[in-house]
């Protein structure tokens, strides 16, 4: 039997707000455990908690991107459970009545557009951190920095079909609120994570298969690869016969598998109820205006411009919006009088390569827009080739030096003299007699052996075309 | 009169005339709690009294130099064991957090800090303030002043019994179902539940966050108009507290009763209370009348859910607040706990008391799935249902009396077997909550036995203005010829 995997996901991400959901500590990283806490976030008795209006402007903002309805009078809700990393023994979170609903984004997959459908994104509060290594190896500690750290949890509807799909709406996501400068996106750092859930069914079925829940997958590649596997195990279960069992699994990025963390039977009743502390949160709909005509352009909209301004193809283009630190590096090139369409090759290709090789983030790479501007300058105006312009970019990036310091440095530049580069090609017809022969008796594959040998004799700095034309005239024809 | 008997505004206006000095008020009061702590138990802790006296030194100090002073400035005045005072133990008259020390100060004894106010001890209470009677504090019991062998009332029963006996000039409470009105009828003293969101939560330690509220419990009217003022207003801290504009509570306690129009409910049953506390109401409404009062029935037909309504509501809340006491970060920890679970399941169960657990569990089993909306939800829209009817009630008249209570101060051990009629005796104080109006506990007589009774204003929201007023015109034109106190 064929089957056809049914899956929507949970994301979560970590809003970059200075202070945290309810009160007004630090929610900046790497402090000493429980640095950044005051009565709210440790639970102390008779704390009280404190809506961040920040959090709440970040959360109309990404519902406003993904075209969600905003909800004028949504409700904070306690969710109830024990837990150490937990101070209050509750989440404040929302329940029934979410700060956006039903909304939509659009992602596309080899070429095509579809529209996933978003449930509701809602407001809550992170919890703390268990921390299993002190002076009493017996011992866990707690760590309380993150607690009430704000979060946006986003739920998609199940229109998610395949592990692609579901990569691709993450990294739509992960574009999105980072576009919106709402969550630094760090996923390794868990600031912007993702649980999936994952069904089968019989193609053509109507009826949704039992689903599990895979927790925590922190890399686009962790969400796809678990949902493979997921939908592997699924399937390997129900063609031996057996049942799906409801229940949360855990997923081991390392060993590439998942293992059941606890069935639906053991899950907990959270005993969701209003918030007694919060009153409803009212949204002025003149704020919802104001947050719709302030935001900034999204990668979409991006996308299309860049493929009319630039005459991109929506492929490079999607490739150069996809991280927004990217697209405006880009278009800071462009601004230095840059080609469109080569800058764009150099962006998608060289510089993408090596950045994925060296694991560096565009804000951290040496060669910044006007040092590129500078190298398609220097191919533009015939100082270099494109060959040797790849050697000077690496080196560019290693040690941040301006190309045209390195063409000089190391005497690069391409050698366009007509009576030079003739007297060179002299030289090589007379070393190689017996080709000239071959040649001009009809081998005219040859030619390029010519070509590569002026190269060779110029260490490469020969101006390509100009030995291309010598070489023709030189030899005469075939 | 000895002094501590004298009420703080009376005592302010001697200090000005040089009749009295601050050292002598906080002499007597303590001199007092010497006397009488020891049959009576109001104090959970009581402030060292050098550090009493040397607050009261300073503000004498103040007067002779001529500058101005603040009427409570200096006054002994006792706090509810529920209020945060940085540096001091903030118990709930909990096992669960006998060694907690508060790291932060309330708003409201911040508030008082402010004009000077001089702490004398911080009171017994029921455990996380559950309870009539304040006999659910895991470490005393609290006696009624005018009988030892009967209960001050609850949960704010300390703070009642130290002013009615005289070891405070005032006290705070707080009221969640009745816990200042109750207590202040049994003790014969004013106890004030303001609208809620007047007074700041913050730093109040939780029991039903819908519903709590904190209070003035004084010796009369003025000095509960007097405390009031201090405390109330809007704090950033406590996102239900309101912004409306503080009243100005000593201006309306000038005015006349005369053309106030007051309601009596007609829903509410009172054959069923003590005979003494029917004879004390009828008297009660033959002086309103004889003052120009307009005595208008009123119906509130959804009243008589209210105790069960409170009963779904007030636990719902208390189990989700409640559930920090966990042994983790502060509070009792068992020691016979292996791992989480246990440390979970013995610090709870050794920490916290009875009543405390019993309501936990109501309100579990009142939130949990597939009973929610039949016990949750149905009482909120009860609840919503009282809210509308008081607030149609409001159009009509400018207050509505009642008893507080449906009988006076009951023995102790009395209802401790059966909680059912221990909830019984916040009858006429639930609905108050309920419906976030404010409501004043007046001492209105006393019962053939000595015991006192008082009567129950309640007002519309943020109506405090109108209460205060009724209530001030009752107490100064009424004839009370209290007994002897026990001590
Ligand atoms: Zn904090």
């Amino acid at each position: 039997m064929k089957y056809e995997p049914v899956i929507g996901l949970e994301v979560h991400a970590q809003l970059s707000t200075a202070s945290k959901m309810f009160c007004s500590c630090s929610t900046s990283f790497g402090a000493a455990p429980n640095q950044h806490t005051c009565p709210v976030c440790l639970g102390l008795p008779g704390a009280l908690p404190n809506v961040n209006e920040k959090a709440v402007q970040y959360a109309i903002m990404l519902g406003l991107a993904t075209n969600c309805e905003i909800i004028l009078d949504s409700q904070f809700a306690r969710k109830n459970y024990f837990y150490p990393d937990l101070p209050k023994a509750y989440q404040i979170s929302q329940f029934d009545r979410p700060i956006c609903e039903k909304g939509w984004i659009d992602i596309e997959v080899k070429g095509k557009t579809k529209r996933i459908g978003i449930t509701r994104i809602h407001m809550e509060e992170d919890a703390g951190k268990l921390v299993h290594e002190g002076e009493d190896p017996n011992a866990s500690y707690v760590d309380l920095n993150r607690a009430g750290t704000p979060l946006l949890e986003i739920v998609s509807e199940p229109d998610i079909r395949t592990s692609e799909e579901a990569k691709a709406y993450m990294e739509k996501i992960h574009s999105f609120v980072t576009y919106l400068g709402i969550c630094n996106g760090d996923m390794e750092k868990g600031n912007l994570r993702c649980d999936a859930n994952v069904s089968i069914r019989p193609v053509g079925e109507e009826k949704f298969g039992t689903r599990t829940e895979s927790k925590n997958l922190n890399s686009f590649r962790n969400v796809a690869q678990s949902i493979d596997a997921e939908i592997a195990r699924q399937t390997d279960v129900l063609l031996d016969g057996g049942k799906i069992v409801q229940e949360t699994r855990l997923w081991d990025a390392n060993q590439r598998t998942s293992r059941s963390l606890r069935v639906k039977e053991d899950s907990q009743d959270y005993r969701y109820f209003p918030c007694p502390d919060l009153p409803v949160v009212l949204i002025d709909p003149e704020q919802v205006n104001k947050a719709r005509e302030t935001l900034p352009e999204l990668p979409d909209q991006k996308r299309d411009r860049f493929t009319q301004q630039y005459a991109l193809s929506p492929y490079d283009a999607a490739v150069l919006v996809a991280d927004q630190a990217i697209a405006t590096y880009y278009e800071e090139v462009i601004a230095l009088g840059a080609d469109a369409k080569k800058t764009a090759n150099w962006v998608t290709v060289e510089l993408a390569r090596l950045l994925n090789e060296n694991k560096q983030t565009i804000r951290e790479c040496k060669i910044r827009p006007p040092n590129l501007a500078a190298l398609l300058a220097l191919i533009a105006d015939g100082t270099i080739s494109g060959k040797i312009a790849k050697t000077v970019f690496e080196e560019a990036f290693t040690t941040g030096k301006e190309p045209g310091q390195i063409v000089e440095e190391k005497g690069l530049r391409q050698e366009s003299d007509q009576g030079a580069l003739e007297k060179i090609c002299l030289e090589i017809l007379q070393e190689n007699q017996a080709q000239v022969a071959a040649y001009q008796g009809g081998k005219d594959k040859l030619f390029g052996f010519f070509v590569g040998q002026v190269m060779k004799k110029t260490s490469g700095k020969a101006n390509p075309k100009l030995a291309n034309e010598l070489m023709k005239k030189l030899l005469g024809p075939a | 009169m000895k002094l501590y008997q004298k009420p703080i505004h009376t005592l302010h206006q001697q200090r000005l005339a040089k009749e009295v000095t601050t050292e002598e008020i906080a002499q007597s009061v303590l001199q007092r709690i010497t006397e009488t702590e020891q049959r009576l138990g109001s104090y959970l802790a009581v402030e060292q009294s050098e550090a009493v006296m040397e607050r009261a030194k300073a503000v004498d100090q103040q007067l002779q130099k001529g500058e101005e002073v603040n009427p409570l400035a200096g006054m002994p005045i006792a706090v509810k064991d529920i209020f945060n005072i940085k540096g001091q133990a903030t118990t709930c008259a909990s096992e669960m957090l006998k060694n907690f020390i508060a790291p932060y100060e309330s708003t409201v004894t911040q508030k008082l800090l402010a004009q000077g106010y001089n702490l004398v001890g911080k009171t017994n209470m029921d455990e996380f303030a559950m309870g009539s009677s304040t006999e659910h504090s895991a470490f005393q019991v609290t006696k009624n002043p005018w009988d030892l062998e009967r209960v001050p009332g609850g949960s704010s029963g300390g703070s009642a019994s130290a002013v009615a006996a005289g070891q405070a000039l005032a006290a705070l409470g707080t009221d969640t179902g009745g816990s200042i009105r109750q207590p202040a009828s049994f003790c014969g003293i004013v106890g004030v539940k303001p609208t809620y969101g007047r007074v700041s939560r913050w730093g109040i330690v939780a029991y039903a966050s819908s519903l709590d509220q904190a209070g003035p419990m004084t010796r009369d009217v003025e000095d509960a108009a007097l405390m009031l003022e201090a405390i109330m207003g809007h704090d950033k801290n406590d996102s239900t507290s309101l912004t409306a504009t503080p009243p100005d509570l000593m201006a309306s306690l000038r005015q006349e009763v005369k053309g106030m129009k007051i309601g009596v409910i007609q829903d509410l049953d009172l054959s069923a209370c003590d005979s003494e506390v029917q004879r004390v109401f009828a008297e009660n409404l033959e002086t309103l009348k004889q003052g120009g009062a307009e005595i208008c029935p009123v119906s509130l037909p959804n009243l008589q859910h209210a105790v069960a309504t409170y009963y779904v509501l007030a636990p719902s809340e208390a189990s989700s607040n409640l559930g920090r006491y966990d042994g983790i970060r502060y509070g009792y920890r068992s020691p016979e706990a292996k791992n989480l679970g246990e440390v979970y399941q013995l610090s709870r169960e050794a920490g916290l008391g009875r009543e405390v657990k019993l309501r936990i569990l109501l309100g579990t089993f009142a939130l949990s799935a597939g009973y929610y909306d039949a016990y949750y939800l149905k009482a909120q829209q009860v609840q919503n249902l009282i809210r509308a009817q008081f607030q149609k009630a409001f159009t009509q008249v400018d207050a509505i009396v009642s008893p507080v209570t449906p009988t006076p101060a009951f023995k102790l051990n009395a209802h401790l077997a059966d909680p059912l009629q221990m909830y019984l005796s916040d009858a006429f104080t639930i609905p108050g909550n309920l419906a976030g109006i404010p409501g004043i506990s007046v001492p209105a007589g006393f019962t053939q036995e000595g015991l006192p009774v008082g009567l129950q204003i309640l007002g519309g929201l943020l109506q405090e203005e109108k209460i205060f007023r009724l209530a001030h015109w009752f107490e100064q034109n009424q004839t009370l010829s209290p007994p002897p106190l026990a001590l």
